[in-house]
């Protein structure tokens, strides 16, 4: 297919994303994994946008990964998703955004189960009711964060401090966009762009300025998949995943990585270090690897905020090649130094992965 | 950086890649013996002959495995993998649909022999 022909087949899958008045429910494991990614998505639509998103902190785990896991039963985690509809009900909200993919792609399918058999639905809201006294109604719109960060993605870029080009040659950032597989793999109409060519990142990448990278292996899992990593014994298979990506990307001299998913980041950024650990092998130039980056961490950038507090320091692979091609001014002293300044010491450094203490 | 820095052992290793790739396989083998040996097309990989298989008993000899190596395209090894055959044909004895075994195995040998690759 053509690449023009490309564009206007990719431009049929849409989805309808609220505007405003969003009830957010957040990762259980992405403020550990990536602590800054939530903070600045709740900053950049308050203080940026203007738009009300509510922030409950009663709200529980979804129980995705232990349903994913065979370890929690599907009535089960329905009747916690209906008691987080329920918050949000009670909350007066009508749109609910989703912070994880796993989330996202769970609440899609518990959505299509009640819509196919209106009596599941009915037995989870009885569970419900019987064990909390709650009752709720079914959200207007459901939408993946990234959803809303591509969907006000020219307004992020109308005020970008720093686009996705090379301060030096003028160049877009070739970048790598990888889409969390429970995006829209399993419901292909409820996520931008369909299964085969989600448009979702790659909308937000080419309005900040930056080029997409199309290689083999771009659909291809992170090599999380629940079972594959944490059933210790799959793990030589999870990170089998991880260097088939790596090794397909790695000709087209990738600039970083974008993701939309809790565990994708988490993977491609750790696996880098451990393969480097394994095989000696690094991805990137000069022994560095490819950063990896959450979605709101680069709108975050774009806008100018500060790579510490966004938490760029606790990513495995070093994001500094990045912030020095980009041009963003960044304090190397402050890296390792707490939000009161105080300084929280120095890792160790990895045996092959570039280390940038400074 | 220099390679004398010991690899750290996590307790579990990369797993190999066993991706089938069919773009860069060789088919040449699979339609020669096709045309050769038309039977071959009838196999359904039900391992039927593998089972009934006295050399596979001994070896780990499989015809089953040999049909999808050469629907494959996966040559390599082919070769030795088929000389584990003793030819004595109870597979064609018992398999249901036909495949003259015997057969297919002399024309993969043959097909390989004439320099099909």
């Amino acid at each position: 297919m053509k690449h023009e022909g490309k564009k206007l087949v990719w431009q049929e899958y849409q989805k309808e994303i609220a505007d405003d008045h969003f009830f957010y429910a957040r990762s259980c494991i992405r403020q550990t994994f990536f602590p800054g990614s939530e903070k600045v998505f709740t900053k950049i639509l308050k203080d940026e946008l203007g738009k009300d998103i509510y922030d409950s902190e009663h709200h529980t785990s979804c129980t995705g990964i232990g349903y994913h896991a065979d370890a929690v039963p599907f009535e089960t985690t329905m009747t916690v998703v209906a008691r987080q509809f329920a918050l949000m009900t009670e909350a007066g909200y009508e749109n609910y955004a989703a912070s994880c993919i796993t989330s996202f792609g769970l609440y899609t399918e518990i959505l299509e189960t009640w819509h196919h058999f209106p009596e599941v639905e009915a037995k989870a809201r009885e569970f419900l009711y019987k064990a909390t006294g709650r009752e709720f109604k079914i959200p207007k719109n459901l939408a993946h964060a990234s959803d809303i960060i591509y969907k006000f993605r020219y307004e992020i870029a109308k005020r970008a401090k720093y686009r996705l080009v090379d301060k030096n040659t003028g160049k877009p950032l070739r970048v790598v966009e990888h889409i969390g597989c429970h995006y829209s793999k399993m419901f292909p109409h409820k996520g931008v762009g369909g299964a085969e060519y989600p448009y979702v990142l790659t909308g937000m990448i080419e309005a900040w300025g930056g080029e997409v990278i199309d290689y083999p292996e771009r659909r291809h899992c992170c090599g999380f998949g629940f079972r594959q990593y944490i059933v210790q014994a799959n793990r030589g298979y999870s990170i089998a995943c991880s260097k088939k990506k790596f090794d397909s990307m790695e000709p087209y001299e990738p600039d970083m990585i974008i993701t939309n998913c809790p565990g994708c980041p988490m993977f491609l950024d750790r696996w880098q270090y451990a393969l480097s650990e394994m095989e000696g092998k690094t991805y990137g130039k000069n022994g560095n690897g490819i950063p990896v980056f959450t979605y709101e961490e680069v709108a975050g950038l774009v806008l100018g905020y500060d790579p510490w507090e966004i938490g760029l320091q606790v990513h495995q692979v070093p994001a500094e090649p990045l912030l020095d091609k980009m041009g963003i001014e960044y304090d190397p002293g402050s890296k390792f130094k707490g939000p009161n300044g105080e300084d929280l010491g120095r890792p160790i450094a990895p045996s092959y992965l570039k280390f940038y203490k400074e | 950086m220099s390679g004398a820095v010991e690899k750290v052992r996590f307790g579990f290793s990369v797993n190999k890649d066993r991706q089938i790739d069919y773009d860069a396989n060789l088919k040449n083998v699979s339609d020669i013996v096709q045309k050769a040996e038309p039977t071959f097309n009838l196999c359904i990989s039900c391992g039927t002959c593998a089972s009934t298989c006295t050399a596979g008993k001994f070896t780990d000899f499989s015809l089953r495995k040999v049909i999808l190596m050469v629907r494959r395209g996966e040559t390599k090894g082919l070769e030795n993998e088929i000389t584990k055959c003793m030819l004595c044909g109870k597979c064609q004895l018992v398999c249901p649909r036909g495949v003259s075994t015997r057969n297919l195995i002399l024309q993969i040998h043959k097909a390989l022999k004439t320099g099909a690759l």
